[in-house]
């Protein structure tokens, strides 16, 4: 099972950097690193979403160390895939559960379709497996069948569910959520919110609202507030993080969608820009499919090294 | 239009105030800010190398017209070159010259907004066009999915095929074109789980649907805010299904929309609709003009006059202007400002919507501006009385204690308020003999380029 899960990750890993492989073979058949080998590399990175400033960024400290040498491709990938995990590296850092809160509450937030039901269901699956006691709240009460659609993650991971009735205020149905997880001694709270565009003040206010009314439960709450990132995403990824961490307070980020052929290379401009820890990485529709992001591998995978 | 785009070329063209051809060493200084903005725009790299190219072509020898400049006339023909890339003027409308039920089919990434934008196509053309409309979902994939569509079909007054639970896709697409014919349907929109390109099991099922159905329309739902990733995508469910058409998503968002071009330009497909909100008439047709400045960073100057008037109260507004005119304007009147400034979202997202704006917002969001500073000074004036608010010179020490405790500030916070606005009112008094034009008017207006006066939404 870990075997397979792991495999998994790295054929997924593997096929969103293929391209950017193939981009890289072709870009250093020649041995010397000069200005046009290393322009191709910075085409390369740009077409992986790092954004042309960040590319450009990364070759010029890349240029700096390597210019004119003799290399090959072998040592070109692994020195540019070291200079980007040594961005990367601050950030990969896990979510931790504070034991003394009883629950931790994590409030999942993020545009519409990032992933964030489905990412709440392979949580639950995690801290189940590790004999953790997870407590999900549908707090989508806007989209249709939202709430049936964590109804059936619920019955996968054998979380329980607490859901209201539709168009129910959310921030309401998260306050008696908690109330009744703290009863019930549950370890994690995972509430679930509605998909929203940061530009949309009235519906960042609505989050607002949700935290704000839990803290009149627990003034330390939300605990943990996870972004959940598409690794389609271009560079209003930026944007995007930048809106939602003013306004809510992000503590977190969660990459969805690495297995498919995006690259996900905005997360080393995010991390640049913001240096917010990156949790996890999504890399499959099953519940098993959610794994810690881990800087080295990342960044080999961005240069095709896996 | 171009000013934005020409004003960054002025420098490039500074020593060049001259007639005549453009010259290859001009064009190629001015392209490389066109490469810039597109790749920040999230155009796919191969597309924006192609683009330049062509661009570069007609743009070297070109005759500079003698009422322009170098940099306008750069402008106007990379402009040009966008909008007719992106489809040129005229919407392209939907297929639906076939026998009846005429089969549309939705396919995309997971999360791209098929599901809603299917509800949203069966409304329009139900009210518009008067046709009978079936929805289906095939997404056995996504737990809650076919409810999901059930229940947006419902809401939006249309049919859709009953969910009968262990079918597969390629079943329920078939019973769905039976239901179609058996009961007389115009349309039905089948609406496919979503879809990594590179995944042959699942791209092979959307072939045989396809083969099952032959759609009269592929509709590719695609996220505005994707990035490089857009052409492997579109390539792949090209090849796959031949795409007849683009739907882009979410463009209500502040995505500067550069997929919109990369799908384009790999598919060939025109882009159809875009979709602009989570309700469920929420589908427009698509406006190259608008995309075209978004992806340069000249600005949606449309979409910003739409959001404004949907969130800043007209007449709250007027009112506002007139009482400041006649210098009436007191903190109450300050309060209800900084309600709709809140209203229109953060300034930053607002500055981006506007041409020539891009280095600004830059520039606000380096200083890190705080927003939250607008909600405080709101929370302070709530905290004090009415008579505090018509008349702030009472505010003493023991007033500015309580209103601080009240409203969860300081009273250094207030001072500064105070201070504010008293500088404010003193500038407003002297604006106010400017008379005419209204102050809210010149507000945002001032910010705009030249030219940009008739579009100038009233009212602020
Ligand atoms: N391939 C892949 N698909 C994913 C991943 N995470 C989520 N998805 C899919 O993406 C789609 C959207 O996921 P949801 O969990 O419903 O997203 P959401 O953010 O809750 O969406 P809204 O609530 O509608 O805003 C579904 O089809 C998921 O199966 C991932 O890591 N890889
Ligand atoms: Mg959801």
């Amino acid at each position: 099972m870990a075997l397979g899960f792991l495999s998994r990750l790295k054929q997924g890993l593997s096929r969103s950097t293929q391209k950017l492989t193939e981009g890289l073979g072709a870009a250093l058949t020649r041995r010397k690193l000069d200005d046009a080998a290393l322009a191709e590399l910075e085409d390369v990175l740009v077409a992986a979403d790092l954004g042309p400033a960040v590319a450009g960024r990364v070759i010029a400290s890349f240029r700096r160390s390597r210019f004119g040498d003799e290399v090959t491709q072998a040592e070109v990938r692994q020195a540019l895939a070291g200079e980007i995990a040594s961005i990367l590296q601050p950030v990969a850092r896990p979510m931790l559960l504070d034991p003394a809160r009883r629950p931790h509450v994590v409030l999942v937030v993020g545009v519409n379709g990032t992933g964030k039901t489905t990412t709440i269901g392979k949580l639950a699956l995690h801290y189940m497996a590790e004999g953790k006691r997870p407590v999900l709240v549908a707090g989508d009460t806007f989209r249709a069948a939202a709430v049936e659609q964590l109804q059936v993650w619920g019955e996968r991971t054998g979380a329980p569910v607490i859901s209201g009735p539709p168009n129910a205020d959310a921030a309401g149905l998260a306050f008696d959520a908690l109330t009744r997880a703290a009863v019930e001694d549950a370890d994690v709270l995972l509430i679930d919110t509605a998909g929203r565009l940061h530009n949309k003040s009235a519906l960042m206010e609505e989050l607002q609202k949700i935290i704000r009314v839990l803290r009149k439960k627990d003034p330390a709450a939300p605990h943990s507030v996870l972004l959940v990132l598409d690794a389609t995403t271009g560079q209003n990824a930026v944007q995007q993080v930048r809106v939602f961490k003013e306004l809510v307070e992000v503590t977190g980020l969660v990459v969805t969608k690495l297995d498919g052929s995006a690259r996900g290379g905005i997360v080393v401009a995010l991390a640049e820009a913001f240096g917010l820890p990156i949790h996890a990485v999504g890399v499959g529709e099953q519940a098993g499919d959610l794994r810690p992001f881990d800087a080295g591998e990342f960044a080999s995978g961005l240069v095709g090294q896996v | 239009m171009f000013d934005a785009l020409s004003d960054k070329f002025t420098g490039i063209f500074d020593g060049l105030r001259r007639r005549g051809a453009l010259s290859e060493g001009d064009v190629t200084e001015a392209l490389r800010e066109v490469r810039l903005a597109m790749l920040d725009a999230d155009v796919a790299l191969p597309v924006v190398k192609d683009f330049v190219a062509r661009v570069r072509e007609r743009a070297i020898g070109a005759e500079v017209l003698s009422a322009v400049s170098p940099g306008q006339q750069v402008a106007k023909i990379v402009n040009d070159a966008l909008v007719e890339a992106l489809g040129g003027a005229g919407a392209v409308p939907l297929n639906l010259a076939a026998v009846p039920p005429v089969p549309i089919l939705m396919v995309g990434l997971q999360g791209s907004g098929k599901t809603t934008t299917s509800g949203k196509l069966a409304l329009r053309l139900t009210s518009r066009e008067k046709r009978r409309v079936l929805l289906a979902s095939l997404d056995t994939q996504r737990p809650a999915a076919q409810l999901q569509l059930a229940q947006l079909a419902e809401r939006a007054g249309v049919a859709s095929l009953p969910i009968v639970a262990g079918q597969s896709p390629v079943q329920i697409a078939r019973r769905a074109m039976e239901a179609g014919r058996r009961e007389g349907f115009d349309v039905v929109i089948l609406d496919t789980a979503g879809r990594l390109s590179i995944d042959q099991a699942l791209m092979n099922e959307v072939r045989e649907i396809r083969e099952a159905t032959s759609p009269v329309e592929t509709l590719l739902v695609v996220d505005a805010m994707t990035g490089q990733d857009a052409v492997q995508t579109a390539q792949a469910f090209n090849d796959a299904l031949g795409v007849t058409g683009i739907v882009l998503t979410r463009m209500d968002g502040d995505a500067r929309g550069g997929a919109a071009l990369s799908m384009r330009h790999v598919t060939g497909a025109p882009i159809k609709f875009s979709g602009s909100g989570e309700k469920i008439d929420a589908l427009e047709e698509f406006h190259p003009e608008r995309v075209a400045g978004r992806i340069l960073g000249l600005g949606d100057i449309a979409g910003l006059v739409e959001r404004a008037s949907e969130t800043i109260d007209q007449d709250e507004a007027e009112k506002l202007a007139r009482r400041m005119m006649r210098g009436q304007f007191t903190l109450e009147d300050y309060a209800a400002q900084l309600r709709q400034i809140s209203k229109m979202g953060s300034i930053s997202s607002i500055l981006g919507m506007l041409p020539g704006m891009g280095q600004m917002k830059q520039k606000i969001e380096d200083a890190n501006i705080d927003t939250t500073v607008f909600k405080r000074q709101q929370a302070i004036i709530c905290s004090m009385t009415m008579k505090e608010r018509r008349a702030p010179e009472i505010i003493k020490a023991s007033r500015k204690k309580r209103i601080a405790a009240g409203s969860g500030t300081s009273v250094q916070e207030i001072n500064k308020l105070l201070k504010q606005f008293d500088d404010m009112a003193t500038m407003m008094k002297r604006m106010g003999k400017l008379g005419q034009k209204g102050l809210m008017r010149q507000g945002i207006g001032a910010l705009m380029p030249r030219g940009m006066g008739q579009q100038r939404p009233r009212g602020y």
